[in-house]
C-alpha cells in the first residue's frame, strides 16, 4: 500500500517536471499583456488570443510557418527517394562492403551538421540558391537523409523477405514485389519515420538561420525577431513552435516506441 | 537474402553517397578552407579570436556545461528508466509524457524556460506574492552569468533527458528477466542486482546514449542563444554571431571547425572504447 | 509440368561454395526431396532453380527449355515457403487469387480456381479471414493452395512442415503427398528431417557440401548408403559404426573387441580387390537382435544401459572401448553389467572404405 502510494507521488513528481514548462508557455501565450507585467498576478484572470494572431499575422509567423513545412517536406521528399534504395539494398542483398556502408552512413549521424551551414552559404551565392527554401531543404537533408536510410532499412528488415520472394514466384518482377507486397506492410512504420523526419527539420534552426534572411523558416524567425520583441510574442512563438511536434508526437507514440526499440506490451 | 555480386548493390547507394559527399563531405573540406583562409597568416581567424579570450571563453563554457549536463542526464535518464521499467499500473501514459520534449526543439525548450525565469515569469511571480522577494529576481543580463549558466543547465537536462531515457529504456527491455530472476533466487540485493547485472548488461545502450548526448551537448546553440545572446558564449552561438552579425565566414568557420574536430575526437574515442570491448569479449 | 535438368551447377557466396557442380534430372510429376543437414546447399539448390538465385555456373532445363537465366516469374514455377508467406495485408481469398490476378486472369475463372482449390485443402470456410487470424497449420495450406491454384511447371517446397507442432506435421506428411500424387505435378522438396524424406520422396537426393552424395529411391538410401555420411544420416538411432581389422587365415575375418565376422564370398572379394587392412563396419541398429539366429554374427558384451520405450527397448551394449546401440522391438528388461550377446545378420552388414569412407559393399 505505502509502495503503491510512493510510486504514484514519484510519478506524479515526474509527469510534473516534465509537463510545467509546457502548460505554462501554453499559459503565458495566451495571457494579456496587463496581466503577465502584473506581479501579484500569477494566474491569468482571462485569455486571449491576441499575441498568437499578431504572431502569425503581422509578424509573418504564418509566412515562416509556410516556409518550415516546405522546407521539410522538400527534405522528406529527397530522402525518401535517395534513401529508400540504399535501406532496400542494406536488407535485402549480400554483398561485400555492406558493412562498412552501414557503418559510414551512421557515423555521419555524428557528424555536427550545423557546421555545414557556413560553407553552403558561399556555395549557394556562387550557384544562385542563397536564401532560398531549396537551399535550407537541402542542408536538411543531409540530416534526415542518413536518419531515413538507417531507419528504413530497419523497418524493412522486419518484414520477411520471404514475402517479397512469394510475389517474385507468382509473377512479379523485384521491383513491383517491393511496391506491391512489401510497401503496404511498411507504410505504418516509414510513416512514422516521415513524422519524426519532418520534426527534426521543423527544430533545426541554426543551419536554417544562417542559409536564410527573407525567407526565414519558423524557428529562424523567430531567433531573430525574439531578441526585440516583446515577451508574450516570444511565448506565442514557443507555443507555435511546439504544439504541431506535441501534436505528432500523440499521434504517433505507438510506432515511435518501436522505432526507437521499446516495447509496450 | 539475394547474394549480389558485380556492381548492383552499389547503384542503390549512389544517390546517397553523392549526396552526403555534396553536402557533408564538401562543407567539411569548405570548412578547413574557410578557416585557414587569412589575408596575413594561416592561423590569423584562430588568433583573432583566441587573443581576445573570445574563443577560449566559448570553449570553456560549452565543456562546462556538457561536463555538469551529459552525468545529469544519464543519472536522471537511468532513474526514470529504471522506474518505467517497473511497469506499475499506468506507467504507459508516464512514458508518453516523459516523450513529449522528444520533439521539442531547443528553442520552444529555451522559451519555455524563459517564460519561467523572466522578470515577470512564473518564478517571480510566485516569490513575490509569497512575499520572499520584494523585487523581480534577475536571472538573465550582465552581471547574472550564474543564474544564467544554471538556467541553462537546468533547460537541457529538461529538454534533452528523454532522448536518453528512450536509449536506456529499449537497453533496460532486451535485459532478460531470467538473469533477474536468477539473482532473486540467489538474493542478490536490489542494489547488487543494478550494479552486478543490469548496468553491465546495460552498457552498450549507456555508451552509445553518452556518444549521442556528448556529440549534441557540443552543439548546443538555441537554448544558450535565445536565453542569454553572448552573455554565456558558447561555440555554436559564437559562430552564428561571427557569420550572421559579423558577416566573417572565415572566423565562424573557424568555430566550426572546433565543434568538428571535438565531435571527431569523441566519435574516436568511442569506437576505442567499443573495440575494446570487442576485444574483451573475445578473451572472455 | 515438365522434367526438370540441372547440369553441373555452381553456385558461389563468395568464398563460400554453396553449390559444387551439380547433376540432377528429376523426371515429369515425380516428387523428390533434397535431404541434408544445414548448410549442405539444399535450400540454395532450391533458390536457384526457383530463380530467386542467380547461377554461378551451369544449366537449368524445364523440359526442353533452358531456364537459367529467367526471372522466377517467368518460369512457371511456384513455391512453399518455410515461413509460408502467406502476405498478412491480404485476406486468404486473395491470397490465394493474386498469382492469377497478376496474370489477368478473368474474374470468373479465377473465383471458380480459388474456392476449387479451397475445397481441395479444406480451408473453404477461411477465404474471408485474414491470415493474422489463422492458426499456422491453416496458413499453411493457405501457402499451398496459392502454390497450386495455376498448376505449375514444378512446385517447390522449402521445409514447408518445419514450424508445424509434431502431431500437425505427420497429418501434413501424407496430405501432401496424397495431393501431389492426385495433382501429378512435379514436385522439389527440400527438408533436414529424414522421416519426411523417406516417407514422402519418390526419390530422395542427399545433399552434403554443395554436392549430391547419393540420389535413388528411398529404400535403396536407407539399404544401400553410397557412403558413411548417409549411412549415418539416415535411419535413427543412428548406424553403428565400428572400426575393424582384416585378418585372413584360411578364411577372411573382420575383428574387433568381441567381434568376429567371418566373410561372405562377396565381401572377402572386396575387401582383396580393395586390398584393405582396415574398414568400417556399419550395423543399423535395427538389425541388431538378441535372440541367436543361425548363420548370425554374434557381438559379445555387457548391457551398459537399456532405455525402455515400451514398443521397443534401446540397448547400449559395452563391447571392449566400443557402445554399440540395438534397438529391439518389445518392452525387455536388460540388468545392466551382465554380460549378454547380441547377433547380426551378415547380410546386414556395411562396410566402408576408412578413407574414402566410400562403401565398398553397394
Amino acid at each position: 500500500m505505502i509502495k503503491k502510494a510512493l510510486t504514484l507521488l514519484i510519478a506524479i513528481l515526474i509527469a510534473f517536471w516534465f509537463l510545467t514548462p509546457i502548460v505554462l508557455i501554453v499559459l503565458s501565450s495566451l495571457t494579456p499583456s496587463a496581466e503577465y507585467y502584473d506581479p501579484h498576478r500569477i494566474l491569468p484572470r482571462s485569455l486571449t488570443l491576441n499575441h498568437l494572431r499578431s504572431l502569425f499575422v503581422t509578424l509573418g509567423g504564418w509566412r515562416a510557418t509556410l516556409n518550415s513545412i516546405q522546407v521539410a517536406g522538400i527534405s522528406i521528399g529527397i530522402s525518401f527517394l535517395f534513401g529508400l534504395p540504399a535501406a532496400y539494398a542494406l536488407t535485402r542483398f549480400v554483398f561485400r562492403g555492406k558493412n562498412s556502408i552501414r557503418l559510414a552512413i551512421l557515423l555521419t549521424r555524428s557528424f555536427p551538421v550545423l557546421i555545414i551551414g557556413i560553407p553552403l552559404l558561399t556555395l549557394y551565392m556562387r550557384i544562385g540558391i542563397s536564401d532560398t527554401l531549396l537551399g535550407v531543404a537541402l542542408a536538411h537533408t543531409s540530416m534526415v537523409l542518413p536518419f531515413v536510410v538507417l531507419i528504413s532499412s530497419s523497418i524493412i528488415g522486419g518484414i520477411s523477405v520471404e514475402y517479397e520472394e512469394a510475389g517474385m514466384i507468382f509473377g512479379l518482377s523485384r521491383f513491383a514485389s517491393f511496391m506491391r507486397i512489401t510497401m503496404p506492410l511498411v507504410l505504418p512504420g516509414l510513416a512514422a519515420s516521415a513524422i519524426f523526419a519532418f520534426i527534426m527539420s521543423w527544430n533545426e534552426v541554426f543551419v536554417a538561420a544562417i542559409l536564410t534572411v527573407g525567407n526565414r523558416t519558423l524557428p529562424a524567425h523567430i531567433l531573430n525577431a525574439a531578441m526585440t520583441a516583446p515577451d508574450y510574442f516570444k511565448f506565442a512563438a514557443g507555443t507555435i513552435m511546439a504544439v504541431p511536434a506535441m501534436i505528432f508526437i500523440f499521434f504517433t507514440r505507438k510506432y515511435l516506441m518501436s522505432l526507437w526499440g521499446i516495447s509496450l506490451k | 537474402m539475394t547474394y549480389k555480386k558485380g556492381i548492383t548493390p552499389y547503384l542503390y547507394f549512389i544517390p546517397v553517397i553523392a549526396f552526403l559527399i555534396m553536402f557533408l563531405g564538401y562543407p567539411l573540406i569548405e570548412t578547413f578552407r574557410l578557416a585557414f583562409t587569412h589575408p596575413t597568416e594561416p592561423l590569423g581567424n584562430f588568433l583573432r579570436v583566441t587573443r581576445t579570450g573570445e574563443m577560449w571563453k566559448a570553449l570553456r563554457y560549452t565543456l562546462m556545461i556538457s561536463a555538469i549536463v551529459v552525468p545529469a542526464q544519464l543519472v536522471f535518464a537511468l532513474a526514470l528508466a529504471l522506474f518505467i521499467n517497473m511497469r506499475f499500473k499506468g506507467y504507459l501514459f508516464l512514458l508518453y509524457i516523459i516523450s513529449i520534449p522528444l520533439a521539442l526543439s531547443d528553442v520552444s525548450a529555451a522559451l519555455m524556460s524563459y517564460s519561467i525565469f523572466s522578470p515577470s515569469g512564473y518564478v517571480n511571480k510566485i516569490l513575490m506574492n509569497l512575499g520572499m522577494a520584494d523585487s523581480p529576481i534577475y536571472f538573465f543580463g550582465r552581471g547574472f552569468e550564474t543564474r544564467a549558466f544554471w538556467v541553462i543547465v537546468i533547460t537541457e537536462i529538461w529538454r534533452a533527458t528523454p532522448l536518453v531515457f528512450v536509449i536506456l529504456l529499449a537497453g533496460l527491455q532486451s535485459v532478460n528477466k531470467e538473469y533477474l530472476e536468477a539473482a532473486d533466487i540467489f538474493g542478490f540485493s536490489r542494489w547488487t542486482k543494478l550494479r552486478k547485472i543490469i548496468l553491465p548488461i546495460l552498457k552498450p545502450a549507456i555508451l552509445s546514449a553518452l556518444l549521442i548526448r556528448t556529440l549534441f551537448a557540443f552543439q548546443i546553440f538555441g537554448v544558450a542563444w535565445l536565453l542569454t545572446g553572448r552573455d554565456i558564449p558558447i561555440l555554436a552561438g559564437e559562430a552564428y554571431y561571427w557569420q550572421s552579425i559579423r558577416y566573417n565566414s572565415n572566423v565562424a568557420a573557424s568555430y566550426g571547425l572546433v565543434i568538428a574536430l571535438i565531435s571527431i575526437i569523441i566519435s574516436w574515442i568511442y569506437l576505442i572504447v567499443l573495440r575494446s570491448r570487442e576485444v574483451e569479449g573475445a578473451r572472455a | 509440368m515438365a522434367e526438370v535438368k540441372i547440369e553441373g551447377v555452381k553456385k558461389y557466396f563468395g568464398d563460400v561454395k554453396a553449390l559444387n557442380g551439380i547433376d540432377l534430372t528429376i523426371e515429369d510429376g515425380k516428387f523428390v526431396v533434397l535431404l541434408g543437414p544445414s548448410g549442405c546447399g539444399k535450400t540454395t539448390l532450391l533458390r536457384c532453380m526457383s530463380g530467386l538465385e542467380k547461377l554461378t555456373e551451369g544449366k537449368i532445363f524445364f523440359g526442353e527449355k533452358d531456364v537459367s537465366n529467367h526471372a522466377p516469374k517467368s518460369r512457371n514455377v511456384s513455391m512453399v515457403f518455410q515461413s509460408y508467406a502467406v502476405w498478412p495485408h491480404m485476406k486468404v481469398y486473395d491470397n490465394i487469387a493474386y498469382p492469377m490476378k497478376i496474370k489477368k486472369f478473368d474474374k470468373q475463372e479465377i473465383k471458380k480456381r480459388v474456392m476449387d482449390t479451397a475445397k481441395l485443402l479444406g480451408i473453404s470456410e477461411l477465404v474471408d479471414r485474414y491470415p493474422v487470424q489463422l492458426s499456422g497449420g491453416q496458413r499453411q495450406r493457405v501457402a499451398v493452395a496459392r502454390a497450386i491454384v495455376l498448376e505449375p511447371a514444378v512446385l517447390m517446397m522449402d521445409e514447408p512442415l518445419s514450424n508445424l507442432d509434431a502431431l500437425l506435421r505427420v497429418l501434413m506428411r501424407s496430405e501432401l503427398k496424397k495431393l501431389q500424387e492426385r495433382l501429378g505435378t512435379t514436385t522439389v522438396y527440400v527438408t533436414h528431417d529424414q522421416v519426411e524424406a523417406m516417407t514422402m520422396g519418390d526419390l530422395i537426393a542427399v545433399m552434403k557440401d554443395g554436392v549430391i552424395q547419393q540420389y535413388g529411391k528411398p529404400e535403396d538410401i536407407y539399404h544401400k548408403p553410397s557412403n558413411k555420411f548417409i549411412a549415418g544420416f539416415i535411419g535413427s538411432p543412428q548406424m553403428n559404426f565400428i572400426d575393424v581389422e582384416v585378418k585372413k587365415n584360411d578364411s577372411m575375418h573382420l575383428l574387433a573387441p568381441g567381434i568376429d565376422v567371418e566373410c561372405t564370398p562377396e565381401m572377402s572379394e572386396k575387401i582383396t580387390r580393395g586390398g584393405f587392412s582396415k574398414l568400417i563396419m556399419g550395423i543399423r541398429p535395427e538389425n541388431i537382435h538378441h535372440v541367436a539366429d543361425k548363420n548370425a554374427i554374434p557381438i559379445k558384451g555387457t548391457v551398459y544401459f537399456s532405455e525402455r520405450l515400451g514398443a521397443e527397448t534401446i540397448v547400449h551394449l559395452k563391447a571392449g572401448d566400443m557402445r554399440i546401440i540395438s534397438r529391439i522391438a518389445g518392452d525387455e528388461v536388460f540388468e545392466e553389467d551382465t554380460p549378454m550377446n547380441m547377433y547380426v545378420p551378415p547380410s546386414k552388414i556395411h562396410l566402408f572404405d576408412p578413407e574414402s569412407e566410400e562403401s565398398i559393399l553397394d
